[in-house]
C-alpha cells in the first residue's frame, strides 16, 4: 500500500507547553488508523496541524510524496487532506437548509462564482445526500434536525471533496449504535476506495469495528503502533495509559429498600409500559440505541418531559415533577449529557462551576461566602481527582474528563435519593472514566442512581444491574455479573 | 485604572484648576445620571441581555415627572413613586417580551424605545413642559416643581468643604454599591452571570432563569427612570430635547467597563469605572478648551478601543488556555 501522508518528527508548542513533542505517523491508501491517547495527550493538537489550523513548529509533513506544510484549512482541504471535528455545531450552520450546507465550502470557494442558482445547488447537494445514503429533505433548516443528521451532514460534506486523507475527530460521540454503523459502512467503502483515515475515538467498540491499525500517543509522543491482526487492543490501552485495563470486575450489591418505582409508564406513546424499580444502594445502567426511550425516560424523571401514563414513587410517596425545579426539590439529581452545551458555565472558575446548584449552601444570607466554597471544591476535587492548577482558573483550561469530573461533582456534595446520570462519560479518557466510575460506586450507599449511557462496555463498568431498552419497552435485564453480553447486544438491536 | 489615573495627573498638570475637590465633584455629576442608567445596562448585560430602552425610560420618566407635578399638580413623592412605578413596569415588559415571546432582547427593547418616545410626547402634543405653559384646553398649568423634588437635583451636602456633594451623585454611588454588592457577591448575582454564559445549564441546576431575567430588566428599568427624575430636578422643567445622549453614553460606560481591570465581562464596578473615565476626559477637554463637537468622536474613539483591548485579550487568553 502507498504512503499517503507521512509525518515525521513533528513538534508544536504553545509557549512553554511543548504538546507534540516529535512525532512520527504516516497513513496509507485504503487503511483505517486508529488514533488512541487520553485526553490532553495531543491528540486535537496533532489533528490541527495536519488539518492546517496551526502550523507546525518543526518535523516533515509530506502528502503522497510532495511536501505537504498547510497554511489554513482551506489550503488543507485544497490538497485533499478534509477533517471531520469533533464538536458537531463547528461544522454545520444550524440556520441553513440541508442542501446549503452540503455546498458549504463550495460557496466558499472562489471559483463558484457570484450567483447561487438553486436548481444547480441542490441537484449537486442531492448527489452528495445520495452517495452517502442520506435520506432526510434537503430544504430542511439543519437547526431541525436531530445532533446524529447533523453530525452526518457535516461528514458527508467532508466526502464530498473526494478526499485522500480523511480525518474524524471523536464522530461517534453523539451517535446512537444504529448512526454508528451507518457511518462505519461509509468508512468501510471509502477504504475501498483507497481513501487513507485517521480515526480518533474513545470507543472501544468503534476501535474494533474499523481499526486496520492502532497508533497510540502518550505525552505528546508516539507510544505505541499495532498493525498485527487480530489488533491487540488491550495491549494499545496499556500503551496509552502507561496501565493495563484491568476489567473492571463488579460485584452486584445486595440492594436495599425500593427508592424508586416506576409501574406503567409508556415512554413513547405505541410502546409497552415499563416497570422499574431501583434500590438504595444500587447502581443501575440503562442502554440502548437512540430512540429505545433512554432520552424519554431520563427527562420524564427529571421534570422536563410530562409523565403520560403510569406512575412513578419516590420512597413509597408519589412523584410526578412538573420542573427540574420541582425533581430537585424531591432530591432527584441529574447530571446531564453534552455537558458543553447544558452543563458547563464556561466564562466561570472550577469553583463557581462545581458550587452552581448549591450556592444557598455556600452564603451568609443573600451573601456568597468564597470561604465555604473553596473548601467545597478543595474537597471534591481531592476525592474525585481532578488535575488542575487552582481552584479559580477557568474552567475550559480543564481538559475534558477533569470539566466532566466537575460537573458530576457538582451533584455529589449534598445527599440526594436519585442520582440520574446522563451519558457521563462522553468524551472523558478512560482514567477519569474509571476515577468518576469508582467513586460513583464508592457514594452508592444512600441512595439509588441510575446511568444512561448507549456504550454497553461503559454500563459494564459502572452498574449492578444493565437494563437494556428497545424502542421504548424493557427489552432485557440482567445482574452485571456472568453476563451474557452476546443477548444484550441483540436485545439492544431488537433481536432478543 | 492605570489609565485613569494616568488621565488625572496628565491634566491636572495641563490644565491648571483641574485637580480640585470641584472640578471632582463636577466631573462626578455630570457622569451621575449616565452612570446610574450605566448600571442599569450592566445587569442586562449579565443575563447575556441587552436594553435598548433606557434612555427612552428615563426621559419618559423626566417627562411623567414634570406632568404628574405641573399638570395635574400633584406632590413630588407622589411623582418620584410613578416614575419608579413607570420603569418597573417597562422593565417588567421588556423581560415578558424576551423571556415569554422570545423576541431577541435587542428588537423588543428597540421596540420599547419607540414606543416610549412616541408616548411622552402625546399628553403635552409634543411641547416640554414648564410651570405656566398654555394647556390643550386654554387653561394655564398651574403646578410647580416642589421644592422637595427640586432638592433631589440641586441639593449639596457638606463635605469638608460647604455645599460640595450633590444628591445625584451620592445616588449614583449608592446605586453602584447596591448594584456592585448584589451581582458580585449574592447567590442571585452570581446565578445571573450563570445566565449570560450558559442559560441552558443553568436551567437544569433548577435556577428559576425566567424569572432572574425579567428581573434584570426591572432593575435597569428602575435605575434608568430614577436616571430620569434626577435629570428632571435638576433641570426644573419637563425638557423634551433633553436626554438625548443618555443611551449611547450609558451604553458606552457599561462597555468600557468590560475592560477595566481585565474582567472581560460586564461588571458594576467597571461600569462606574467606565463613566469616571469618560466624564474626566471630557472635563479635562473642555478645561483645555477643546470645541464640544469633539466630545462624541473621542467617547466613540475611547469605546471602540476599550472593546479592542477586551476582546483581543479574551480571545487570546482563549487560544492559549485551550490546550
Amino acid at each position: 500500500m502507498p504512503t499517503v501522508l507521512d509525518l515525521e518528527g513533528i513538534h508544536k508548542s504553545f509557549g512553554s507547553n511543548e504538546v507534540l513533542r516529535g512525532v512520527d505517523l504516516c497513513l496509507e491508501a485504503g487503511e483505517v488508523t486508529v488514533l488512541m491517547g487520553a485526553n490532553g495527550a495531543g491528540k486535537s493538537t496533532l489533528v490541527k496541524v495536519i488539518s492546517g489550523y496551526h502550523a507546525a513548529g518543526t518535523g516533515q509533513m509530506t502528502l503522497a510524496g510532495d511536501d505537504y506544510r498547510p497554511l489554513s484549512a482551506r489550503a488543507a482541504i485544497h490538497r485533499g487532506v478534509v477533517t471531520v471535528h469533533q464538536s458537531i455545531d463547528d461544522g454545520v450552520i444550524p440556520d441553513l437548509s440541508v442542501a446549503d450546507n452540503l455546498m458549504l465550502d463550495r460557496l466558499a470557494a472562489r471559483e463558484y462564482g457570484l450567483w447561487v442558482g438553486r436548481r444547480t445547488l441542490n441537484a449537486q447537494a442531492e448527489e452528495i445526500a445520495r452517495t452517502m445514503g442520506l435520506t432526510f429533505d434537503l430544504n430542511a433548516r439543519v437547526a431541525d434536525l436531530t445532533v446524529a443528521d447533523r453530525q452526518m451532514i457535516g461528514i458527508a460534506r467532508a466526502m464530498a471533496h473526494t478526499p485522500k486523507v480523511l480525518i474524524l475527530d471523536e464522530p461517534t460521540s453523539s451517535l446512537s449504535a444504529g448512526e454508528a454503523e451507518r457511518l462505519f459502512q461509509v468508512l468501510e467503502r471509502l477504504r475501498d476506495q483507497g481513501v487513507a483515515i485517521l480515526y480518533i475515538s474513545h470507543r472501544m467498540s468503534d476501535i474494533k469495528r474499523l481499526a486496520d491499525r492502532i497508533i497510540c500517543l502518550r505525552d505528546g509522543q508516539v507510544s505505541g503502533v499495532f498493525e498485527q491482526a487480530p489488533l491487540d487492543v488491550s495491549g494499545a490501552v496499556h500503551a496509552m495509559l502507561g496501565q493495563t485495563m484491568a476489567a473492571a470486575a463488579i460485584t452486584p450489591v445486595t440492594a436495599g429498600a425500593p427508592v424508586l418505582s416506576l409501574s406503567g409508564v409508556r415512554l413513547a406513546p405505541e410502546a409497552a409500559p415499563v416497570d422499574v424499580e431501583a434500590c438504595d444502594g444500587e447502581v443501575v445502567a440503562f442502554t440502548g440505541l437512540l430512540g429505545s426511550g433512554m432520552e424519554a425516560l431520563a427527562e420524564t424523571l427529571f421534570g422536563q418531559r410530562p409523565l403520560h401514563s403510569g406512575q412513578m414513587r419516590l420512597d413509597g410517596r408519589a412523584y410526578r415533577p412538573a420542573s427540574v425545579r420541582e425533581a430537585l426539590a424531591a432530591g432527584v439529581f441529574m447530571s446531564v449529557k453534552d455537558r458543553a452545551s447544558n452543563a458547563v458555565v464556561k466564562d466561570f472558575s472550577i469553583t463557581d462551576n462545581l458550587t452552581l446548584p448549591f450556592l444557598k449552601a455556600f452564603s451568609h444570607g443573600p451573601f456568597l461566602s468564597a470561604a465555604r466554597q473553596t473548601r467545597a471544591t478543595a474537597r471534591m476535587v481531592d476525592t474525585l481527582g481532578i488535575k488542575c492548577q487552582s481552584l479559580d482558573e477557568p474552567i475550559t483550561t480543564l481538559s475534558g474528563g477533569n470539566q466532566q469530573k466537575v460537573m458530576i461533582g457538582r451533584w455529589l456534595q449534598t445527599r440526594c435519593r436519585v442520582l440520574l446520570l446522563d451519558e457521563p462519560f462522553q468524551g472523558v479518557d478512560i482514567g477519569a472514566r474509571r476515577d468518576i466510575g469508582r467513586h460513583i460506586r464508592e457514594s452508592a450507599p444512600g441512595r439509588a442512581t441510575l446511568v444512561f449511557v448507549s456504550d454497553i462496555d461503559e454500563a459494564i463498568e459502572i452498574a449492578d444491574r444493565i437494563i437494556v431498552l428497545h424502542e421504548g419497552a424493557i427489552a432485557g435485564e440482567q445482574l452485571n455479573q456472568n453476563l451474557d453480553l452476546d443477548t444484550l447486544v441483540a436485545q439492544a438491536a431488537g433481536n432478543g | 485604572m492605570l489609565l485613569l489615573a494616568g488621565l488625572v495627573i496628565y491634566f491636572s498638570l495641563a490644565a491648571p484648576g483641574f485637580a480640585n475637590p470641584r472640578s471632582a465633584v463636577f466631573v462626578l455629576q455630570s457622569v451621575a445620571i449616565t452612570g446610574i442608567l450605566a448600571l442599569g445596562v450592566t445587569t442586562t448585560l449579565v443575563v447575556g441581555g441587552f436594553d435598548l430602552s433606557i434612555g427612552a425610560v428615563a426621559t419618559t420618566s423626566l417627562m411623567l415627572a414634570a406632568y404628574v407635578m405641573v399638570v395635574l399638580e400633584q406632590s413630588a413623592v407622589v411623582a418620584v413613586a410613578l416614575c419608579l412605578l413607570m420603569g418597573a413596569l417597562v422593565g417588567l415588559i421588556n423581560g415578558l417580551l424576551i423571556v415569554k415571546c422570545r423576541i431577541p432582547d435587542l428588537l423588543a427593547t428597540l421596540g420599547m424605545m419607540f414606543l416610549l418616545i412616541g408616548l411622552q410626547r402625546i399628553p403635552t402634543q409634543g411641547n416640554s413642559i414648564a410651570t405656566g405653559m398654555t394647556l390643550t384646553d386654554g387653561s394655564t398649568a398651574q403646578g410647580i416643581f416642589s421644592e422637595a423634588f427640586l432638592w433631589l437635583g440641586r441639593h449639596r451636602f457638606d463635605l469638608v468643604i460647604e455645599r460640595l456633594i450633590p444628591v445625584p451623585v451620592v445616588v449614583f454611588l449608592l446605586i453602584a454599591l447596591a448594584v456592585w454588592l448584589f451581582l458580585g457577591f449574592t447567590r442571585h448575582g452570581r446565578l445571573m452571570y450563570a445566565i449570560g454564559s450558559n442559560e441552558r445549564a443553568t436551567a437544569l441546576v433548577g435556577a428559576p432563569v425566567e424569572r432572574y431575567k425579567i428581573a434584570a430588566y426591572m432593575i435597569s428599568g428602575v435605575t434608568a427612570a430614577i436616571g430620569g427624575v434626577l435629570l428632571a430636578a435638576r433641570l426644573g422643567r419637563g425638557d423634551i430635547a433633553s436626554g438625548n445622549n443618555l443611551l449611547l453614553d450609558s451604553v458606552a460606560a457599561a462597555l468600557i467597563g468590560f475592560a477595566v481591570l481585565g474582567a472581560a465581562r460586564p461588571n458594576a464596578f467597571g461600569t462606574a469605572m467606565g463613566a469616571l473615565f469618560v466624564g474626566i476626559l471630557l472635563q479635562g477637554m473642555t478645561m483645555m478648551n477643546a470645541p464640544y463637537y469633539t466630545q462624541d468622536f473621542v467617547k466613540g474613539a475611547v469605546l471602540v478601543l476599550a472593546l479592542m483591548f477586551t476582546f483581543y485579550l479574551a480571545s487570546r487568553r482563549g487560544a492559549v488556555s485551550r490546550h
